[in-house]
Order: C-alpha cells, then structure tokens, then sequence
C-alpha cells in the first residue's frame, strides 16, 4: 500500500497584479484503495491543488510538504514525480503537434517503466483500452489532442490513466463538459484503473454528478484554499441539496 | 510577444478556398457560370471568372511594374496582370533590374545589409571547390562559360541570380544518360560544394537527366562563402530525377541559390531544400512544366537557430496540361532573431487544364524571440483543374506542451526531441535515400542540442 500525504500546503502564483495566495494550509491523506472527492465552488483552490501535486511550474509552493510513501515530492521534477506514480489528468490537456497518439503512448509508458513495453501485449492493451472507452482506432495516427473534441480530450486522458497505472490519479475536473454517455464511459474508466485497490484517487470536481458514477470514500470541500468540512458520502448529497452557498456565505460573514 | 507572426498576404490568402476541389466526380469549374458550378462554389473573395485577383504586389508605380516588365516578361501572356507571378522580370542581366532597395516584394523579407555585397558588386571571389561522387556512367564536367548545353531550363529572375549569370566563368555540368537505372543507393551522384572564401563569388551548376532515366543528385553545400549559384536542372521527357540541395554551411556563410527546372513530358522531379547553416540563405527554386503528365515533389526542411535568416521562395510554374504538382515545407525555429521565410507561388494558367496543385508549409517555434513569415499565393487561371489548395500554419512549443509531456514521465530533453522529430521527420522520410535521412536525423539532434534547452 502506498500513502501519499499533504501537510499544510501554501501555495502561491505571480499575477500582474502581484502575489497571490491560493492555498492556505491545505492537509490531506490519501492511501491506495481510497478514492477522495475534493469539491468546492470555483477560485476555491481544487485546481491548484492538483497542479501543484504535478508540479505545474506556475505555482509557488511557500509552506507544507508533500509526501509519496514519505519520499519528497516537491524536490521532484514534473517528469520524476510521473514515474514515481502520479498522475494527472488534465482539467485542459493541451495539443502536441507532430507527435503521434501512438509514439506519445509508447514513450511515456516506456519513461514510466523504465523499459519499453512489450510489443505485442502492449499494442492489445491499448486497443482494448480504446474500445472500452469508446475512442475510434484511426485516433492512434492522430497527434497529440490535435483537433479533438473536449470529450475525446477527455477520454484519452483517462485511456492513459488506465494504460500507465499510477498508484495515484488526480482527475481535475474530468467531467466538466462530458454529456451523460462520455461521462458515463469516462468514470467507468476510472473504476476499472481503481478496480484491485492499487490506485488513490483523487477527484476534483465542480458538480456532483460524477459521484453517482466514482463513489468516494471521502468528500473534503475547499473553501478559499482551506478544507471548511470534511465527511463521508452524505457530504456530497447534502452539498447536491444545498450547494456551496453555506460555505461561501460564511467565509464572507468571517471576513 | 507573439513571436509566431501571420503576414497580411498570409492572412489574406487564408481567407480564400483552402482547398478549391467541389469534390464530385466531374472536374472542377471554378468561376464557371454554370448552374452546377455556381451550386458547388462558395463566393470566393478575390476570385472572379478569370481566375484568383491577388492584391497588387507590383503597383503599376512600381519597380517592377509597367513598360520594363512586359518588356522583358518570358511567358508573361496577354493580359497578365503586373502583379502576376508570371509578370516578374527575368533577364540574364543584372543591370536590367533596379538596385534591390527591400521594399520589393521578392526582397521585403531579406535583411539587405546581411548579403554582403552579392546585390552590388562584382561577383569577383572562386566558386566553392567541387568533389565529385558518382557512379561511371554518369558525367560531370567542368566546362567554360560559353559551353552551349548553358541556358536551357530558365532565365534569372532576380538582380542577385543575375549577377552571377554574368560572373561565373566555370560551370559543373552532370548528364545522366538516356534510360540510365540510377535508383538505388549506391549510385547517388553527390557533388559536395566546399565554400572557397568569403569573397563574393558565383557559381553556376547544371543538371541533365536524359530521356527515361532515373536517378538522384545531391547538392552538399559546406563550408565558408558568400555566393550567388545558379543551378539549371532539365528533366527530359519520361525522366526521373531527385535533387537534394543541401545547405549546411559554416555560421559566416551568405547564399542565394536559384534553382529552375524545367520538367519534360511524363517527367518526375523531386526537390528537396534542406536549410540547416549559414548566416543568410535565400532559395528560390522555380519549376516549369514543358510538357503534359509531368509530376512535381518539392519538399524543404528548414532549422533555424538564433540569428540565422533562411529564406525560401518558391514558384511552379502550370503552363501545360495535366500535371501535377505537391510542395511541402517544414521548419523549426530557436533562438533570438531566428527568421525563416517560405513563400509558396503557384501559377495555373489559362492552358494547364487538368492540373492538380497542393502547397503545405508548416512552421514550428521552439523558443522566444524567434520568427516565421509564411506567405502561400495561388494564382488560378483556368476553371478546369482537378484541384488546387494551399494550407500554412506556425505553431508554437510552449512551456504547456512541455508540462503535458513531463507530466507523463517524460523527461523535458526528450519530450523536446520527441516533438522536434516527429514534426520534420515528415519530410526526412521522403528523401527515400537511407544514409541521407540518417545524416539528416543527426543533424536535427545536432541542432536539438546547440540550442539553448
């Protein structure tokens, strides 16, 4: 089992405006198995939090630790925190011209591993984890995000969750923008690169939606770059009945 | 801060048909009023019964404009248009063409100064020396000036061209023979041109391929020099011929090159530019068709470091029936004040019915500060054509991209190589000779690793 631990997190970025702080003492513990909803209105901190895991060089990190199995991952670079088993699936994963799904896949999976796959397995893998999401075969010819729609967008980010399998995912806010049926074919994705108990999640989310699909173990809800509660599942019904505006009313009321 | 910058003309152009096929059967009668014509076309800005109105290029004030131009116009046509591709001057002297001042359309991207002198003075320097690589059936001579095979595949079209019409004292002539089989690998004929100084010098080269041969020349430019080189290249009819033109000079270096083909009846021509060092590098390659059935490749790869001016400009020239042609180039660009320009002209006159025309350039920025003009221009004269099209577009590596790919384990010198290859490799791939491509590969690596990562 594998435990990956933040410890009051403060993280920052430069804006033209000047620094600004958008977490402020942020603690977390997530062990394989577990699946952590973190929900929160918009400017909350949820997004940041996940790019300063992966090591986004935009944000700032002025106080706190973040742990793999008690290893440093801040003293990690982006691509060394990715082979040490985390993943992030991007909120707005970004077009690469001139490489190729297929070429994209194999080097990653081979940087991650440290060897290259094998041939034969690894191309049945990938196609059975195409057709299980949904993704037509010509996608593999097809570069990197290049022209594709945001739920396609989407589905390859899950198809490499499931083909690098990582000890941690971090899904930014997968389902924004998915339709019932991909958000439907994404979260079952999910479940299946969970399924066994060697994956943590970790699941950013704006709305409730995907929880009827990924059912969460946990539910922590951040309010300007703090956790204002934390709880089981009913926390995430109780936030599809009310919304945010009980947390939001009363950091305003404390300001 | 944008260092991918769009030219007017590009953005002008990009507004016209990308692709002008109506894709039915039948062929394509663009402009025609007929009921069918009309259903299939959109309403194309700039383009009327006659064919693609650019904007003027050569205002009838202009240098290049009015009496001197039609005067000297090889091929120009009646009612050609002064801004009209097939309107530019061309003559063997260079006095016949006004001091180049930038503002020329042929001119307004080339940094002057930079020529050292190749537009002015006498191009008095030795030509680059000549190592000669071949098989035994394959000639290549050196020959005076007044050597009568001289002059066959096209006139100069510029002042710079010109001038070393009028300088060069030696040609190197290569004849392939008739049916002569040079396809495989061990008979490239490879003419390495080694820079003799930096005296503005000029040099003139002439390639012949025979009726039904087949073979492939390359042009290996190294060292140090400041030359103006014609290069003749005649296709005769049923020929296949491939050029490689290699420009891999030394930092110091300053190169124009113009390189016209003339492409016989049933003929294969393949070009391929491949820009890698020097100071200043200008290529405009021209290629006429002489004869029906013909059939074009041209292909450049370019990459541009900090400071390096690689131009490319280029014309095919449709004027007879049925043929075909596809242009694509692709570059890359790193480092302060590297610029590169493609220009794309094709031309389809009123007779080449049936031709079939697709021009690509695609430019990849790999750091700040670095620039790329892309100016595609079709010119359309004739509704009865298969197809026509050009596309451009000038992308960035940026710090997201690399964020993407490191954040799936790879590590930033990869992640960057691994963008850098995939995107020239396209081109590489198509030069079909292995040594060649593997050279090529090393050095994108080479370049990969001068920049600044």
């Amino acid at each position: 089992m594998s435990i990956l631990e933040i410890k009051d997190l403060h993280v920052s970025i430069e804006t033209e405006q000047g620094t600004k702080q958008i977490l402020k003492g942020v603690s977390l513990t997530i062990r394989t198995g577990e699946t952590h909803a973190i929900m929160g209105p918009n400017g909350s901190g949820k997004s940041t939090l996940a790019s300063t895991i992966a090591g986004h060089p935009r944000y700032k990190v002025d106080r706190g630790t973040i742990t793999l199995d008690g290893v440093d991952v801040l003293s990690m670079s982006v691509d060394e925190r990715a082979r040490a088993g985390l993943f992030l699936a991007m909120q707005y994963p970004v077009e690469i011209p001139g490489v190729t799904m297929t070429n994209f896949l194999r080097t990653a999976k081979t940087a991650i591993d440290g060897t290259a796959p094998s041939l034969r397995t690894w191309t049945k893998d990938v196609k059975k984890a195409m057709g299980e999401l949904r993704i037509e075969p010509e996608f593999a010819q097809r570069n990197v995000n290049e022209g594709f729609s945001g739920g396609e967008k989407k589905r390859h980010e899950i198809l490499q969750l499931e083909l690098f399998q990582p000890k941690f995912a971090i899904l930014d806010e997968t389902d924004s923008g998915l339709d019932v049926d991909a958000l439907k074919v994404v979260s079952e994705g999910v479940n299946r690169a969970a399924e066994g108990g060697a994956m943590g999640t970790l699941l950013i989310t704006h709305y409730t939606r995907i929880l009827r699909y990924i059912k969460p173990d946990f539910v922590h809800v951040f309010v300007d770059g703090r956790v204002a509660e934390e709880g089981g599942p009913e926390l995430a019904d109780r936030l599809e009945d009310e919304g945010y505006d009980r947390f939001v009313s009363a950091t305003s009321s404390q300001a | 801060m944008a260092s991918a910058e769009m030219t007017q003309e590009e953005l002008a152009q990009e507004e016209l048909a990308q692709d002008l096929v109506p894709g039915q059967a039948e062929k394509a009668r663009i402009g025609a009023p007929t009921p069918l014509a009309a259903s299939n076309l959109r309403r194309i800005a700039g383009m009327n019964e006659e064919g693609e109105q650019l904007s003027e290029i050569n205002p009838a004030g202009g240098p290049l404009a009015g009496a001197a131009t039609k005067s000297h116009s090889h091929g120009g046509g009646v009612g050609v248009p002064d801004s009209s591709r097939a309107g530019r001057l061309t003559s063997y002297k260079s006095a016949d063409f006004p001091a180049i001042t930038g503002r020329e359309e042929d001119w307004r991207f080339t940094p002057l100064k930079r020529l050292r002198g190749l537009d002015k003075v006498e191009l008095s320097g030795a030509a680059p020396t000549l190592e000669v690589h071949k098989p035994i059936e394959v000639a290549v001579e050196t020959v005076p000036r007044t050597d009568p095979r001289i002059g066959t595949a096209g006139i100069p079209e510029d002042r710079v061209s010109a001038a070393a019409w009028e300088a060069f004292t030696e040609a190197v002539i290569v004849t392939i023979p008739t049916e002569y089989d040079g396809g495989a690998e061990d008979k490239v004929v490879t003419l390495t041109l080694t820079g003799a100084g930096e005296t503005p010098a000029a040099s003139h080269v002439l390639v012949h391929a025979k009726r039904f041969s087949r073979s492939v020349v390359v042009l290996d430019h190294r060292g140090s020099a400041v030359v103006s080189e014609n290069v003749e290249i005649v296709i005769d009819d049923g020929a296949q011929l491939t050029v490689v033109s290699i420009q891999d000079w030394d930092d110091t270096t300053v190169h124009a090159s113009s390189q016209q083909a003339k492409v016989g009846r049933d003929a294969k021509f393949k070009h391929v530019v491949i820009n890698l060092g020097g100071d200043l590098v200008r290529i405009t390659p021209s290629t006429r068709f002489a004869g029906t059935g013909g059939d074009v490749e041209m292909y450049g790869l370019y990459f541009a470091d900090a400071g390096q001016h690689f131009e490319q400009r280029l014309f095919v020239d449709h004027a007879v029936p049925n043929c075909k042609s596809r242009v694509t180039y692709k570059g890359a660009l790193q480092g302060k004040d590297a610029h590169t320009v493609w220009v794309g002209d094709v031309l389809i006159r009123k007779d080449a019915e049936g031709t079939d025309t697709y021009e690509m350039n695609r430019n990849l920025i790999l750091t700040q500060g670095a620039r790329a003009d892309s100016v595609p221009n079709l010119e359309i004269e004739t509704g009865l054509i298969e197809g026509a099209g050009h596309a451009s577009a000038t992308g960035r590596f940026d710090d997201e991209q690399l964020f993407y790919l490191q954040a799936r384990g790879i590590p930033e010198d990869v992640a960057r190589r691994l963008v850098v290859r995939g995107f020239l490799n396209e081109v590489i791939q198509q030069i079909k000779v292995p040594a060649l491509e593997e050279r090529l590969r090393e050095a994108v690596e080479h370049e990969l690793n001068a920049g600044a990562l």
